[in-house]
């Protein structure tokens, strides 16, 4: 069997930016955090210690929270808020979409638990309909790192850009595999192994498994190309064609609704610019449910053996 | 500072622009508009420490004014015009296409004094709030002060944002309340009661005052004490009794012009009980 590629250590991508947050602390005096009682959740508690004067801890009150971090640009702060993510998006869609988004305001919305690897809570929880509903508001960046290094480099680049930015991340320990001091370039997806039959366009916890995937489909005699999108908006188009221009058919990989994620932004760009096949690995209209993440990701049909499927159909419709 | 009759004569003058503005377009909301003019002229014309021009969204040094009820534009636009924001002459495209001055306040086209959208409603106290946090960390002692509708209080938002800012003692904060006592549906007796509201925000722990909204010196004085309450470790709300379309005798006593121009006829009718005082755009 093939290997190409390996990690160190396993963390949760959570802790990827409760590390980050505490180095923009250090480094960034206008960075200030609010959550919403998950402080230990989100991995928020050391920026809490090393800065109480710049933590706001608003209680369980997401849409305050959300109104506060807009009012308190209005001075120079950079407010980065954190809970769930389904607190962070479909409880204060209105909150964000007028506060937040038409106000133009410099606020990060940090979001945790996202998807169904948030696991045994079940599906109040494992909110799958965040990405599309931030990505519709006009102007908001979406990002979904892949692994703690990516998200820690996520959360200090944002602060950097102005504007709003909706950053999601996870709950489990998955393996850690982006170099450390890879930059972060918001809107610029990352080419991780290159191929000639098929283009997998991964983000979150499914670019780990897009590898995988590509490493049992070379077994396989099947040359696979594998590229983190980390930025979902904007989309890195440029990269999406040069790929599928190469390979002539894709399949995307994310842990959210198939409706609105990642997949139906690629399809956007192939239908008007470069119509080739395009297979889905997503959730495909359902809510989760409790389980064990790696249970959940098998049942969803968002597991290594999905990716490799879909890539086998998107090169049968070629 | 203007006096107690100059800003009656404003006053005047910003009913006038009111009734033009909604007449020009047949749409917007005059009734709560009028009843809150005294109001917002005495504090851009008396209370306000501020600088129009230039524009500064930080705001640092200066007084801050969240309007969180943003269907009152016309009033809002009226004021921040003749206090030297915009051209006053600008209040000719109100809800015209292209114009700054949307159908309710935003800063995406960029309208000088305008520093958050507003019009889907509960959500300004909370802002509020926010740049009242960015104050204190900025060692800026200035005031920020808001104002709600009394309907508006029925959104859930209010009231986390009631119970954080006295928690956590954001005392540098002035809440107004437009309690008129109406809204779209009906009194808001009717629609969905309000019931003891000086009780509630005593219970919620904020310092409650009271004052006659459509009465220059009542509203003159009252902000006066709002302001020697601040810094005490509370957040001050005023609760301000205000009658809907005050001002223009056929508007008032009702919810009937909560979103409704007048027309032609009523726009003569409403414009001959008010004196030309500042000259018309």
């Amino acid at each position: 069997m093939t290997t190409l590629f390996t990690y160190t250590d396993q963390q949760d991508t959570r802790s990827g930016f409760g590390a980050g947050l505490l180095e923009l602390g250090r480094n960034n005096p206008d960075v200030v955090a609010l959550c919403a009682d998950l402080t230990g959740s989100l991995k928020m508690d050391a920026f809490e210690k090393e800065f109480p004067e710049r933590f706001f801890q608003t209680g369980i009150a997401e849409a305050n929270m959300i109104g506060i971090a807009a009012g308190m640009t209005i001075g120079g702060r950079i407010p980065f808020t954190g809970t769930f993510a389904n607190f962070s998006t479909g409880r204060v869609y209105d909150q964000i979409r007028q506060s937040v988004a038409y106000s133009g305001k410099n606020v990060k919305i940090c979001a945790s638990h996202a998807g169904l690897t948030l696991g045994e809570d079940g599906a109040t929880h494992q909110i799958l309909e965040d990405i599309g509903l931030m990505k519709m508001l006009p102007h908001m960046v979406v990002i979904n790192p892949c692994d703690f290094n990516q998200t820690k480099a996520a959360t200090i680049a944002i602060a950097s850009y102005e504007g709003p930015v909706y950053l999601r991340f996870g709950r489990p320990k998955v393996p850690n595999f982006t170099p450390a001091d890879q930059k972060f370039e918001i809107g610029k997806a990352v080419l991780l192994k290159e191929g000639k039959d098929v283009s997998i366009f991964a983000t979150g916890h499914l670019v780990w498994k897009a590898l995988k995937a590509a490493e049992a489909l070379m077994d396989k005699g099947i040359d696979a190309e594998v590229i983190n999108i980390h930025t979902i908006k904007p989309l890195d188009e440029a990269a999406v064609l040069a790929s599928v221009s190469k390979t002539g058919c894709a399949v995307s990989a994310e842990e959210h609704q198939r409706n609105g994620g990642l997949g139906d932004s690629i399809a956007q760009v192939l239908s008007r610019k470069l119509p080739k096949p395009l297979e889905y690995v997503a959730v495909n209209d359902s809510f989760g449910e409790s389980g064990t993440p790696e249970e959940l990701m098998v049942k969803y049909g968002l597991d290594t053996a999905d990716i490799i499927k879909a890539a086998e159909a998107a090169i049968a419709r070629k | 500072m203007a006096s107690i009759h100059e800003l009656q004569r404003i006053a005047t003058q910003v009913r006038r622009d009111i009734l033009r503005q909604v007449h020009a377009v047949n749409s917007g909301h005059p009734g709560g508009s009028l009843g809150c003019t005294d109001f917002l002229t005495a504090l851009y014309f008396h209370t306000l420490k501020h600088t129009p021009v230039p524009f500064d969204m930080d705001g640092q040094g200066q007084d801050l004014f969240f309007l969180s009820n943003g269907h009152i534009s016309p009033v809002f636009y009226s004021v921040l015009s003749r206090s030297g924001y915009f051209p006053v002459d600008e209040l000719k495209t109100f809800r015209k296409l292209n114009s700054r001055l949307q159908g309710h306040p935003t800063t995406h086209e960029k309208l000088p004094g305008v520093r958050m959208a507003s019009g889907s409603l509960g959500q300004g106290l909370s802002v509020a709030i926010g740049a009242a946090l960015s104050k204190k960390l900025n060692k800026d002692n200035t005031l920020v002060y808001t104002l709600h509708g009394d309907g508006e209080l029925q959104e859930g938002q209010i009231w986390e944002a009631a119970m954080y800012a006295a928690a956590k003692k954001v005392d540098n904060l002035i809440a107004t309340v437009d309690a008129n006592g109406q809204q779209i549906d009906g009194s808001t007796d009717h629609v969905l009661s309000l019931g003891n509201l000086e009780s509630k925000w005593q219970a919620f722990g904020w310092d409650v005052l009271h004052m006659d909204g459509n009465n220059m010196e009542s509203v003159v004085s009252t902000l006066e004490t709002a302001k020697s309450h601040t810094g005490k470790g509370k957040p001050v709300v005023i609760l301000m009794k205000t009658e809907m379309g005050s001002g223009v005798d056929f508007m008032m006593g009702s919810h009937k012009w909560h979103g409704v121009a007048p027309n032609d006829e009523q726009l003569a009718k409403g414009l001959a009980q008010l004196e030309e005082t500042l000259g018309d755009y």
